[in-house]
């Protein structure tokens, strides 16, 4: 109760970064995406070598100081690839999930607060999509318009839907006749008002944890689709296609597969840290006690 | 005294869950009758108590009046209006002359804001932007007794009875004619109750406005209500004078509300009325007098036959009883 | 002593918060005789939950008991195994809760709840059985043996507990803890409740500890009241004395507040002004002090005594005894 001074001097965004820090796990994961979105925006900049530059007298070779990583067969410094990747990641994991959870929220939100028809029609539509496995739809898509980085994206987006409709519209539907959305209504409130500002506050908290362990899901299937060539051409470099060099060359050169493990299990931590640390720090009845 | 509200004859059904297929219009719905034909008036300036136990359908006719449930039947007439059948549209401008409180006190407030921003929720949803919202919500925390500090805080840094005064400042926001308080004193200890009820009766008085309280407690409405009804099972059983309800109670479901709170004396003579059974179920409605299997008084023409009539004989204290007043604790 | 099922003795347990030590309970002695109801009445934030869960071992991990025992049937509770402990839960000491709708497992039927229950028993099934059509029969549960097959959500409020109260007497517990288990039920199911309490009571020859916020209630069921105030105990001695003649000014104000109290229709009703304090932040000298109307300089600076109006009446109060409180 005595930080209720200091909130009013500051904004509430400054506030929730400021507990966030504060957290020591959310400080760690904040360092990380920081550290991963840098290094995504200006790996032009700081990459040490081309990272599709072949250079076949120094191929497979093992970590030194020049090659902090070391080469693939190809002679490519890995760990230019892997800053490079990060691009790659970024590309897929932003738009992916920021897409996803926008349309989520929105069917959700209708679903949850809706009619009753409305409700079963929706949640028709996410059972449908969830029914499509993942592979087998982006082969289908491929088919279509041919791959491309915005195909993966399109694909992974589409599917993602359903997990963050379906967690909103529980949301939802469990806060829609609790008793201050009725006071809201007794009030003449709109249903814009009421979803958007006493509703959406209330489900953001799950749905950033959501949304922080979907990262690595993302990136695996961005992996994963490039691998079956649906996805990122070769040569430009992913975290996918370095765990798929560096698999076939695990007996010899283990630290090709490694090295683009690394980044995917710390993003996968700095994501899961922040967005659990963000949940707490939304809500302000937690973020008292802390 | 002219008017204020005039509820008549006011049905409210409910469906009854159906399948997947009944949202899209398919297969048969069963409804209940959650309020089955209510009537009473409120004049300006007076305190109407509306009284039952769960399921009595007390809270459902409080949300008919304040436009929260739809009613099927009857009519709600308000300030000459009728409001019965209006569109949300239509109904928005009435809402600022009918304020509602809900039961529970810090769950009524939006967990995400502080309560300055609750405060003056009434008047961004109105769209009255010229007022200095500042002013407006040290204005409304001082009318209930909070200091002005109050309004940088969140709900659940409340306690049950400051946040009930944070929900009846919300409630005179935008100076209403009506106040519908649902259970106003639930969650509240027994200390705080009185605190509450002063501040609402002495409101009324310096503001005149008229209000309703919903409440399962006989002994609330009995200080703070002119007139009141007793409702089993969607309908009234006895309705008139506070005062002349209290004096001559003509029900026998009044008489064992009212020796059920009985007074704190381990010496006194407890008159306690235990009624059998639980409460009957609005799927099916008992025949004829539909208090009779839980009534302990209850005879043979009870329980076949006709209803017993709405007994409007006596000038503001009505009955629904084969055998009004006739009942001794035997 | 030797008569008590139950004792407290000068038990304090303090919270360690981030806020610093919050001493939910101080210096409480109770003592519950056999056989005998015992009412616990207090506001919010007066200790009552945590006195519970105190009595049935169960406190919060956070929380320490700072000083002083509690006694149970000639055993020191504190001392005891967390096996021992276990071994009385559910046989000697048992519990009613507020939440009739939340007590009882929703996936398994109420005929094979309250047989599990009996699994310390050495009998067959169709004892146990009909050991629970007895007890559903004693509680007024109509047709209690069809019944034993249905689950918890097919029955009303009233009778879940009702059931709850079968199963917490269906060991012959010495002591029942009864949980303000009225307050969620209507008025006049209440009073079915209090009356099958009192009958199994005076048919087992348990000793209940009924805690309520209902003064009425207390004043028709219990032979002893224990008043609690902000973590303290206030005030115990028989219901006659304690409501007739109050020696705390708390006890005294809480009574006035009652609305059962008053007869005259008034627009002014009895409050007691101000908060509870602080347990964290615990003023010196009497806790009720800031609120109190007879307050006097010395209630600001010394702890009152526990002391001793009359036989089986105790009050913590400079005043206590040396004036009429009224």
């Amino acid at each position: 109760m005595t930080d209720t001074a200091i909130v009013k001097t500051r904004g509430e965004f400054a506030d929730v970064i400021y507990h966030l820090v504060r957290d020591p796990l959310g400080c760690t994961g904040f360092v990380i995406v920081l550290a991963f979105v840098f290094a995504a925006l200006f790996a032009d900049f700081i990459v040490p070598y081309d990272p599709i530059a072949l250079n076949i007298k120094e191929r497979l070779q093992g970590p030194s100081l020049s090659h902090l990583m070391g080469t693939d067969q190809l002679g490519r410094d890995t760990f230019s690839r892997v800053l490079m990747g990060s691009r790659v990641a970024l590309q897929v994991a932003l738009p992916t999930i920021g897409g996803a959870m926008f349309i989520g929220i929105l069917l959700g939100m209708i679903a949850g607060f809706g009619s009753r028809t409305v409700d079963n029609a929706i949640i028709l539509f996410f059972d449908t999509i969830r029914s499509f496995p993942t592979v087998m739809f982006a082969l289908a898509v491929v088919a279509l318009v041919g791959p491309s980085l915005k195909t993966v994206i399109f694909v992974i987006m589409m599917t993602s839907i359903p997990t963050y409709g379906r967690v909103v519209r529980t949301q939802t539907l469990s806060l829609r006749n609790s008793e201050f959305i009725l006071a809201e209504r007794s009030l003449g409130a709109s249903v814009a008002r009421i979803l958007g500002v006493h509703i959406l506050p209330n489900v953001m908290g799950p749905l950033a944890v959501l949304a922080a362990m979907d990262i690595p899901t993302v990136v695996g299937l961005e992996a994963g689709l490039s691998f079956l060539g649906m996805g990122v051409k070769p040569p430009t470099p992913s975290w996918g296609s370095i765990l798929n060099d560096g698999y076939t060359l695990i007996r010899n050169t283990p630290w090709i597969i490694v090295a683009g493990g690394i980044p995917l299990i710390l993003t996968t931590l700095g994501f899961t840290f922040l967005g659990e640390a963000l949940r707490d720090v939304v809500d302000p009845k937690l973020r008292g006690q802390k | 005294m002219t008017t204020l509200l005039e509820v008549k004859d006011v049905k409210v059904r409910f469906a009854l869950g159906g399948g997947f297929l009944s949202s899209f219009g398919l297969g048969a719905t069963s409804y209940i009758e959650a309020v089955a034909g209510v009537s009473m008036t409120i004049e300006q300036g007076e305190t109407y108590g509306i009284v039952g136990e769960s399921g009595s359908g007390k809270t459902t006719i409080a949300r008919a009046i304040g436009g929260l449930h739809h009613a099927q039947e009857g009519s709600i007439l308000f300030n000459g209006t009728e409001l019965r059948g209006l569109r949300e549209s239509e109904f928005r401008p009435h809402r600022k002359d009918i304020s509602m409180m809900f039961q529970d006190p810090i769950g009524s407030l939006s967990p995400r804001l502080t309560i300055k921003s609750l405060l003056t929720e009434p008047y961004k949803i109105q769209g009255m932007k010229d007022r200095d919202l500042d002013a407006e919500a040290k204005r409304l925390l001082g009318m209930v007794g909070l200091p002005a500090d109050f309004a940088s805080r969140f709900a659940y840094q409340l306690s049950g009875g400051q946040a009930r005064r944070v929900g009846v400042a919300r409630a005179l926001a935008l100076d209403p004619k009506l106040i519908l308080a649902d259970e106003p004193t639930a969650g509240l200890d027994v200390s705080v109750q009185g605190e509450l009820l002063n501040l609402l009766a002495g409101l009324q008085d310096k503001l005149g406005l008229s209000m309703i309280i919903i409440t399962h407690n006989l002994n609330v409405v009995r200080h703070i209500t002119d007139r009141m009804g007793i409702m089993y099972l969607g309908r009234f059983v006895e309705e008139g004078r506070t005062d002349e309800i209290f004096a001559n109670p003509q029900h026998p479901y009044t008489l064992a509300l009212l020796a059920a709170n009985p007074e704190p004396d381990p010496d006194a003579q407890l008159a306690r009325i235990e009624l059998k059974g639980e409460p009957p179920s609005l799927i099916q409605r008992p025949s004829a007098c539909e208090f009779h299997p839980r009534c302990p008084f209850v005879r043979d023409n009870c329980s076949v036959g006709d209803a017993p009539i709405w007994d409007t004989s006596v000038a503001d204290h009505a009955h629904r009883c084969h055998w009004p007043g006739q009942h001794s604790a035997a | 002593m030797e008569n008590d099922i139950l004792n407290i003795r000068d038990m304090s347990i303090h919270y360690s918060t981030p806020r610093g030590t919050l001493k939910a309970l101080r210096h409480v002695n109770v003592s519950v005789p056999k056989g005998k109801i015992i009412g616990v009445v207090g506001e919010s934030g007066c200790g009552k939950s945590t006195l519970i869960s105190a009595i049935i071992r169960l406190l919060a991990p956070n929380a320490n008991l700072a000083s002083g025992a509690i006694t149970f049937d000639g055993k020191d509770l504190f001392g005891l195994s967390e096996d021992e402990m276990r071994g009385l839960r559910g046989t000697d000491i048992s519990m009613v809760f507020q939440d009739p709708m939340q007590t009882h497992n929703p996936v398994l039927t109420i005929g094979r709840q309250m047989t599990d229950i009996q699994y310390r028993d050495d009998m067959t099934m169709e004892q146990k059985t009909k050991r629970a059509v007895d007890m559903l029969t004693q509680v007024g549960i109509p047709d209690p043996a069809a019944r034993l097959n249905q689950f918890p959500h097919e029955f009303s409020g009233g009778m879940r507990q009702r059931i709850a109260i079968a199963m917490a007497l269906m060991a012959r517990p010495k002591l029942l803890i009864a949980d303000e288990p009225t307050t969620a039920l209507d008025a006049t199911l209440e009073v079915q409740i209090i009356k099958r309490l009192e009958e199994l009571q005076a048919d087992i020859g348990c000793s209940i500890l009924f805690i309520s916020h209902h003064l009425g209630v207390i004043a028709e069921l219990c032979e002893e009241v224990v008043v609690m105030y902000a973590g303290e105990v206030v005030e115990q001695g028989s219901v006659r004395e304690v409501f007739h003649s109050p020696q705390h000014p708390y006890t005294k104000a809480l009574l006035e507040c009652d609305p059962g109290h008053i007869k005259e229709k008034t627009r002014n009703l009895p409050t007691i002004p101000g908060e509870i304090p602080d347990l964290v932040n615990i003023p010196a000298g009497c806790a009720f002090a800031p609120r109190c109307p007879r307050v006097f300089d010395a209630c600001h600076t010394q702890r009152p005594e526990w002391t001793r109006i009359k036989e089986g009446q105790h009050a913590l109060c400079h005043l206590a005894g040396k004036e009429a409180v009224q």
